[in-house]
């Protein structure tokens, strides 16, 4: 097997509320191959999204090792996590988090702008290809709330990939959205992952950790189980299982 | 992240709250128009007080009887000191750092002529006068010691008695007007020299020999004061000192007494003049820099409301890789922007509200391309001191607070 992109060794997060002290992470070991679809999933306060962020380099562990790409994440400082982030990994979060009154393009943009070594046009090319990798190229100009949810998430995923990251994160990416939506969501990863790009996902729901290729449990700030998904699915098989939605029967 | 960019996201952000934008650079517009006008109403009253000290003739002294202070307050009454022609003499005589020296005798009168009537002064002087004051006459000629001695009923007359008497622009020489009575022949026309420092009007005037106002005008034998001119600048408290020698002497006042007469000039004058209008400057440009300081917290304020509005924005540019400096600079730029814009228009507002001032008010306003730099400057300035708060609490935020930041 190759180099893991990712190991973390002995991770734990505390935060001192107060008096009392809450464990969020309480030692947690694990590796993440190149082109594996992973979903972590646990009850809620479980610390799903406490190990998110740490791995996406937004936070801190308050101590343990991680390893990403052959950085060693725990002892870089503000500016380094932030080109770490801008140059190896990708974001889709649950509330979209576009910048509004910003077109998709420019969306898109955003990480490319945050690069000092190419050039406008290059800018502006490589975010039309991730546009067009979603399937929104001909809504480039729109504003995100002339956008529907679904939409919305493809814009952020186009974003998330532009950089050709190593790893994209997704903390909950179907949670805001309905059925359909969620599976052409799942679609687009599985068809990403096909292209031998990493996601890691945070998810509650099985339905959607069935679509990933390995399972990770988390439970109290530790993993308790981490397994390949038994009987993976195909989003796109689904989709087309689902009935035709009114406005087709209509035509 | 390229300027560009970041001038075009402070132009976007701007834009989406116009009136807020636009009320936060007005802040700076009537900063920097209030410097601009306030200077250059400063510097033209201190142009003008210039001018009318120079206007005074060059190296002047004025030699008056009694004590007075530095601002020309009379402390004690002249103590019945009467200065006459021998008391001039004798300090030409004795000053060599003088040059020329003419006493001078002064009383207000009415004048006539044709049909006309006039209040005015007129100085009884040598003709010696005109030279201390380096005063041409604009047509005719000037009177000669002769008619000194002869007392003769000549005299010269300024521009304004010109105007009035006879109508604008005419040539009085040749003329007769009666002053008290006393029917005087105008020889000439004084050259018009304007407001002097005190703001009063220097061509109101009428300027006869020095003999003949005493005795045909007023009557009398003693002389008001003394005006002299030093050989040069340098001389000029030289021929102080040497005046006040002199006068003592000759008034026998004893070791250690105060002189019973004044010795002011030129120099004095321009002093406590420049002295006056410094301030004037000082306190205009310093209620201009405080708006300009009120403008600049208005800036602070929106900024900060700005970077909490906008938390969730910082939070996500962070999150795909924005550095420290790149949120700072985005934020300093965008009150960058709004102080140079402020700037801008302020210098237009300014340099307006200047000029309506000297047009409608007749204001001697002076608009130095120094003070525009120095109020553009302060306004830039004033959008990096006070955007660079605010800008710094943006880059400053967690990552994940800002992302969750509702
Ligand atoms: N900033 C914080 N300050 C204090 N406690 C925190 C903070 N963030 C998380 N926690 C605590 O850490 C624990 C794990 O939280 P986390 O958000 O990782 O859970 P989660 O598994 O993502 O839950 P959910 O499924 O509801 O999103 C929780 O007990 C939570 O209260
Ligand atoms: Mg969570």
């Amino acid at each position: 097997m190759s180099n893991p992109i990712l190991s973390v060794r002995g991770l734990t997060k505390s935060y001192q509320m107060g008096e009392t002290t809450v464990h969020a992470l309480r030692g947690v070991d694990f590796d993440i191959y190149p082109s594996e679809f992973l979903a972590i999933s646990g009850p809620s306060g479980s610390g799903k999204s406490t190990l998110m962020n740490i791995l996406g380099c937004l936070d801190l562990p308050t101590s343990g090792k991680y390893l990403l790409d052959g950085h060693e994440v725990q002892s870089l400082d503000r500016d380094a996590l932030s080109r770490l982030r801008n140059r190896n990994l990708g974001f889709v979060f649950q509330s979209f988090n576009l910048l509004p009154r910003t077109t998709a393009l420019e969306n898109v943009e955003l990480p490319l702008l945050y690069r000092h070594d190419i050039s406008s046009a290059e800018i502006r090319e490589h975010a039309m290809q991730a546009l067009a990798a979603v399937g929104l190229a001909e809504r480039a100009g729109h504003y995100p709330n002339q956008l529907s949810g679904g939409q919305q998430q493809r814009v952020a995923i186009a974003r998330s990939m532009v950089n050709d990251p190593v790893l994209i994160l997704a903390d909950e990416p179907t949670g805001n959205l309905d059925t359909r939506t969620s599976l052409e969501i799942m679609d687009l990863f599985q068809r990403l992952n096909s292209r031998n790009i990493t996601v890691l996902l945070v998810t509650h729901e099985p339905d959607i950790a069935a679509f990933t290729g390995r399972q990770v449990f988390v439970r109290d700030g530790r993993i308790v189980r981490d397994i390949p998904t038994p009987q993976r699915l195909s989003a796109r098989a689904e989709l087309d299982k689902l009935p035709p939605t009114s406005t087709e029967e209509l035509i | 992240m390229r300027f560009s960019a970041l001038f075009r996201i402070a132009l976007r952000s701007l834009s989406r709250n116009k009136l807020r934008s636009f009320l936060t650079m007005l802040g700076i517009v009537i900063g920097v128009a209030a410097v601009i006008a306030m200077l250059a109403v400063g510097q033209g009253a201190r142009a003008s007080v210039e001018k009318s000290i120079a206007s005074l003739g060059s190296n002047v002294l004025i030699i008056s009887p009694g004590a007075f202070n530095q601002s020309g307050i009379r402390l004690e009454a002249g103590s019945g000191t009467r200065f006459t022609e021998d008391d001039a003499e004798a300090i030409r005589r004795e000053s060599d750092a003088i040059l020329y020296i003419t006493p001078l005798a002064r009383a207000g009168v009415q004048l006539k002529a044709g049909g006309q009537n006039w209040r005015t002064n007129i100085y009884g002087v040598y003709p010696e006068y005109l030279l201390i004051r380096q005063w041409n006459v604009a047509s005719g000629v000037a009177f000669a010691s002769s008619d000194e001695k002869s007392a003769a009923k000549v005299c010269l007359i300024g521009r304004t008695i010109a105007d009035n008497l006879f109508g604008a622009g005419t040539d009085p020489v040749g003329q007769t007007i009666r002053v008290k009575n006393v029917p005087m022949r105008i020889i000439g026309l004084l050259e018009s020299k304007g407001q002097n420092a005190l703001g009063q009007d220097q061509d109101d005037i009428v300027i006869a020999p020095f003999s003949s106002v005493l005795h045909k005008v007023l009557g009398g034998t003693y002389a008001q004061s003394f005006f002299a001119s030093a050989v040069s600048t340098e001389a000029i408290s030289t021929a102080s000192m040497q005046a006040e020698d002199a006068l003592r002497r000759r008034m026998k006042t004893p070791e250690g007494t105060a002189s019973e007469f004044t010795i002011r000039t030129q120099t004095d004058i321009a002093q406590a003049a420049t002295a006056t209008s410094q301030t004037l400057t000082i306190l205009l440009a310093s209620i201009a820099a405080i708006s300009l300081l009120v403008g600049g917290i208005g800036i602070m304020n929106i900024m900060l409301v700005s970077v909490t509005e906008r938390t969730r924005e910082i939070g996500i540019r962070l999150a795909v890789g924005a550095l420290g400096g790149d949120i700072l600079l985005q934020f300093l730029v965008e009150a960058l922007v709004i102080s140079f814009m402020g700037g801008l228009l302020g210098i237009v507002f300014g340099v307006s509200t200047s000029m309506f001032l000297s047009s409608t008010q007749g204001w001697a306003v002076k608009i130095s391309p120094v003070s525009i730099f120095v109020a553009f400057g302060f306004s830039a300035a004033t959008g990096i001191f006070f955007g660079w708060y605010p800008a710094r609490k943006a880059a400053r935020l967690n990552p994940i607070e800002a992302l969750r930041y509702e």
